[in-house]
């Protein structure tokens, strides 16, 4: 395929139209996909999570220069949230990256959320091999961050850092739930203000009763993103979580597990769509649904039926 | 009692009205009541809400005798292309009864940034006249006597350097800083959160505002060293209670700042001055000037414990609304701007730009700028608006909207205290969003003709198109181009460099007052790209917050 | 999936006047649009790239300096240069008639002068996005 030659060369214009090619589903999403595979799975994939405010686009915009000024090409993915009554969405992140823009080894792509749930784009997964695909070195991917159910980004990010802020009151007891969980590292971002001492205490303490599983006890890093402080041990600290999970197979194991809910999530989609165009060739389906919905069947037998129908 | 009688009768009153209704309805969007009596003013005390002109709470107005003894400054903001271009403009406005001058400057200007930077291109001389050096300032003012003249200047991030030249150029003239009178804006605050030209980070900014209310207080002393101005909040769309409720708030931050630095609130306080906007709905406008002036003093009195009256009063500059001028028959601009001149004057403001009618298409032509000056003349000399002190004081309605605006004033002010003063309201980006929403909301009542605006959604005809519009040479860049090269070409480049190393470690020193280096570095002829190039690489440059 | 037109919103030049700029961007956002929003004082190279990473259908600018006729085409000219030419480009503010067909012919689809309801810019989007 033209598009995907001239992206594997280099082409900004090609990487962007790929991104929109699968992101809206065209006929060639798939076709893309496949000649991409292959020169996939090779990025440091760093997912940047946290509540509103908490300065996720400036934060990741001086790491991206951060990175940049050790010699490795940056691609971040900003996802905003598409408001679920008019499909439309304001993809505001790139405000705070403006700098970035001039910079050749840098790809920013914006996406909305378009009604996937979790804190990504129903395309993100896409995105980043596409990313990748072009040789970006390390990939961000900045969550929406306005709630707390945003655990979706651990499936796909190999160092997943949760940033804080002091001062938004009862935020730990908000996010103890989920996000805990999902940070490999903790930023308390503008950290200047008052409060760092006492949520930089407050996580030890949460830290300390959450079970240790991997071996890996996230550090918590202060970074006044603002001022570009904090921003170089932060980004030694990534450093040293993604070689250690290297060594011990937990990067390995998180990118079987990624691949392995990847393939499930295909052949679903796949299955489902296959059974759907065999079911309902000629509305038989849609019949089924109208029985159900009056009460004449109920759901489980027919799901039933169906399958056994298929199976023949 | 009598209040219990007139309760019964409005209660009647208000029956038969809603009656009535069904077959003869009221418009829609009216955002007041329909009647106003002694009743909305409960027990209305008159010393503690009114009081007397040029007395504290200053709710009439701050001088005693306000417009009787002398009118308004009339002071026509002005300034296009290069200095040659404004000068005489500036002479001829003096020249045709304008009593103040008020510069407006180019946007490279205004950011800081020389004429022959990459990033001025297409920008300059556009929106303002172009300043790049002392030189520039010096062919502004000629053959204008700078010990007479009060000259307002609406810059902001940059103002040390201009008010530097300004004292320069003064100096060259004979005439000492004591003598000079005039305001800067200087209001960073409302840069960040409506307006735009901004360079560095809040806490530089501030520093440099500090900086200048100790100079000035020194050495300057007739000088308004900050114009703290609701008039481009409202301009982005705030509502008039958020237009005085976000500019007081950055008032207080200010006043904090200079508290912070060591200073005295009355050394200072008497040279803060404000900027409102004249907007459309007059009797709306009156109560917002009245209730400004009442809440500010009460905030210099009682929040910071001023003692000098001086620094209880709000003094204030008044510009007509640019946004609410039309590009569709454009000859209707002429009321809007009479109606909001009336507005201003009936509210008791200390000087006026008029806006001219041609302003939603281009820069003012010399013809449309004379309207726009003989409309305050007439309102000064014809109407008798200013002839009585506060002549609106009393009425149920304005007494009622004042007071309703104060308290939306003070709650907007609680809400930003919480939230940890107007610099962190500013930067969680909380004051650009309330602004924003009243903007989206205006714009949606326009479109769906809630909101009628005459010649736009209501009463269109097919026009032609203006002519006749002043447009802005595009050699000016070119011209600013040569100029520039030509002064780095003749002055002492060795003093140049060394004024700028020592501003340099200056603002290293958080103790320092930089006025003095910029002004040792203007009078050599540095460049103001050059010493703001030295503060970004000391300070460096603010990064918006936006949220949409 | 259906396709949603992505449309920048710019702001070139040094003006800080954004309150048209973001109007419109919710305006669009309401009209089910995916609006990247680059915020004040872009210069063209920015908005170029950005529209280029962004593979957007339109580039919506809006200036109040008086600077377009240096800035918009400017704009048009590295779309090309890089090539992400074919993008609807649209430009809003205090633009006086007489610029407008110099504005067209350098590449500029259509100008929208003060007073404008959004949601003629809305359908403008919708009828010409290809």
């Amino acid at each position: 395929m033209q598009i995907v030659e001239e992206l594997l060369k280099g082409s900004r214009v090609a990487l962007a139209r790929a991104i929109t090619t699968v992101e809206n589903e065209y006929d060639e999403a798939v076709e893309v996909m496949r000649q991409l595979y292959a020169h996939t799975g090779r990025a440091h994939v760093i997912g940047i999570t946290g509540p509103p405010g908490a300065g996720k686009s400036t934060l990741t915009d001086k790491l991206a220069k951060e990175y940049r000024n050790m010699g490795k090409t940056v691609g971040i993915i900003a996802i905003d949230p598409t408001s679920p009554f008019s499909g439309g969405a304001i993809l505001g992140d790139r405000i705070r990256m403006n700098d970035l823009t001039l910079d050749e080894g840098v790809f920013i792509r914006s996406m909305g959320t378009r009604g996937s749930l979790g804190g990504l784009s129903r395309k993100t997964s896409e995105a980043v091999k596409i990313l990748d695909a072009f040789g970006k070195d390390v990939i961000f991917i900045e969550t929406v961050g306005v709630g707390q159910s945003e655990v979706d980004i651990v499936k796909m990010a190999d160092t997943t850092i949760v940033v804080m802020v002091p001062g938004l009151g009862d935020d730990i007891q908000a996010i103890k739930a989920g996000i805990l969980e999902i940070g490999d590292v903790f930023a308390i971002n503008k950290a200047d203000r008052d409060g760092a001492d006492r949520l930089n205490i407050e996580l030890e303490a949460m830290l300390d009763l959450s079970q240790e599983r991997t071996g890996w006890r996230p550090p918590i890093k202060r970074t006044v993103a603002s001022q570009s402080e904090g921003i170089r041990e932060l980004v030694a600290t990534i450093s040293e979580h993604i070689a250690f999970v290297n060594q011990s197979g937990e990067l390995e194991k998180r990118r079987t597990q990624r691949t392995r809910n990847e393939m499930l999530a295909l052949l679903q989609e796949a299955v489902s769509r296959q059974i759907l165009n065999r079911t309902n060739a000629d509305g038989q389906f849609d019949a089924l649904v109208k029985t159900v919905e009056h009460r004449e069947k109920d759901p489980y037998e027919v799901v039933e039926k169906i399958l056994r129908d298929l199976m023949k | 009692m009598a209040n219990e009688s007139l309760k019964a009768k409005m209660e009647a009153y208000t029956a038969k009205v809603e009656k009535s209704l069904a077959k003869r309805p009221e418009r829609v969007n009216l955002a007041h009541n329909r009647l106003y009596t002694p009743l909305d003013l409960g027990d209305f005390d008159y010393e503690a809400k009114l009081g007397f002109p040029g007395e504290y709470p200053f709710t009439r107005g701050v001088q005693p005798t306000m417009y009787r003894g002398r009118f308004w400054t009339m002071r026509m903001y002005a300034g296009f292309s290069t200095a040659e271009e404004s000068n005489k403009r500036y002479r001829y406005l003096l020249e045709s009864g304008g009593t103040g001058l008020s510069c407006a400057f180019d946007l490279p200007t205004q950011i800081g940034y020389d004429s022959d930077d990459p990033i001025s291109e297409g920008e300059v001389g556009k929106v303002g006249v172009a300043i790049d050096s002392l030189r520039d300032m010096e062919i502004l003012f000629d053959q204008i006597d700078l010990g007479k003249v009060s000259t307002s200047m609406t810059i902001n991030a940059p103002a040390s350097v201009l008010l530097a030249m300004y004292i320069a150029v003064a100096e060259k003239q004979g005439v000492t800083p004591d003598k000079l009178n005039g305001t800067i804006q200087n209001d960073i605050l409302k840069e960040y959160a409506a307006r735009g030209t901004y360079i560095f980070p809040p806490k530089p900014s501030m520093r440099l505002i500090t900086n200048i209310f100790e100079y000035c207080s020194k050495n300057v002393p007739n000088w308004n060293t900050i114009s703290i101005s609701g008039y481009h909040i409202r301009e982005a769309g705030s509502t008039a209670s958020q237009e005085i409720a976000f500019t007081i708030a950055d008032g207080i931050a200010y006043v904090d700042a200079a508290i912070k630095a060591g200073l005295n609130v009355d050394d200072f306080a008497g040279r803060l001055s404000f900027f409102w906007n004249a907007h459309n709905n007059v009797l709306e406008e009156v109560a917002k000037f009245r209730a400004s002036r009442r809440v500010w003093s009460k905030v210099m009195k009682e929040r910071f414990g001023a003692t000098n009256p001086k620094s209880w009063m709000l003094r204030v500059h008044t510009q007509t609304a640019g946004s609410m001028l039309t590009a569709q028959q454009p000859d209707n601009n002429i009321v809007r701007v009479a109606l909001q001149t009336a507005a201003a004057v009936l509210g008791g403001t200390q000087s006026l730009h008029t806006n001219s009618k041609d302003e939603a298409l281009a820069l003012p032509t010399e013809d449309s700028v004379r309207i726009a000056l003989r409309t305050q003349q007439i309102v000064a000399y014809e109407s008798g608006l200013a002839d009585v002190v506060d002549p609106l004081g009393g009425s149920y309605y304005v007494e009622a909207l004042t007071d309703q605006i104060e308290k939306e004033c003070w709650d907007y002010i609680k809400k930003i205290d919480d939230l940890g003063g107007a610099v962190v309201a500013i930067e969680k980006g909380y004051i650009q969003k309330e602004i924003q929403d009243s903007a989206y909301k205006w714009q949606m009542d326009v479109e769906t003709k809630k909101r009628v605006i005459v010649g736009v959604n209501q009463f269109q005809i097919k026009e032609k198109a203006p002519e006749g519009l002043l447009r802005v040479d595009s050699s000016v860049g070119d011209f600013q181009k040569q100029k520039l090269a030509k002064l780095k070409a003749e002055r002492d480049n060795a003093a140049v460099q060394a004024k700028l190393a020592a501003l340099e470690t200056a603002c290293k020193d958080e103790h320092a007052n930089l006025m003095p280096f910029i002004l040792d570095a203007v009078r050599v002829y540095a460049t103001l790209g050059e010493i703001c190039g030295v503060m970004r690489k000391v300070f460096g440059l603010y990064e918006a917050h936006t949220t949409l | 999936m259906e396709k949603r037109i992505r449309v920048l919103v710019a702001k070139p030049g040094l003006d800080g006047h954004d309150r048209g700029a973001k109007v419109v961007a919710r305006a669009l956002r309401d009209a089910g649009f995916e609006v990247v929003y680059t915020g004040i004082r872009l210069t063209p190279e920015q908005i170029a790239e950005a529209a280029l990473q962004e593979d957007v259908d339109v580039v919506a600018m809006s200036l109040l300096s008086g600077a377009h006729n240096t800035l918009f085409p400017k704009v048009v000219t590295l779309l090309k240069e890089k090539g992400a030419a074919g993008k609807l480009i649209i430009g809003g503010g205090v633009i006086p008639d007489a610029d407008i067909p110099g504005l067209k012919a350098a590449g500029v689809s259509e100008v929208f002068t003060p007073g404008t309801p959004t949601n003629s810019i809305v359908d403008y989007i919708k009828a010409n996005v290809k």
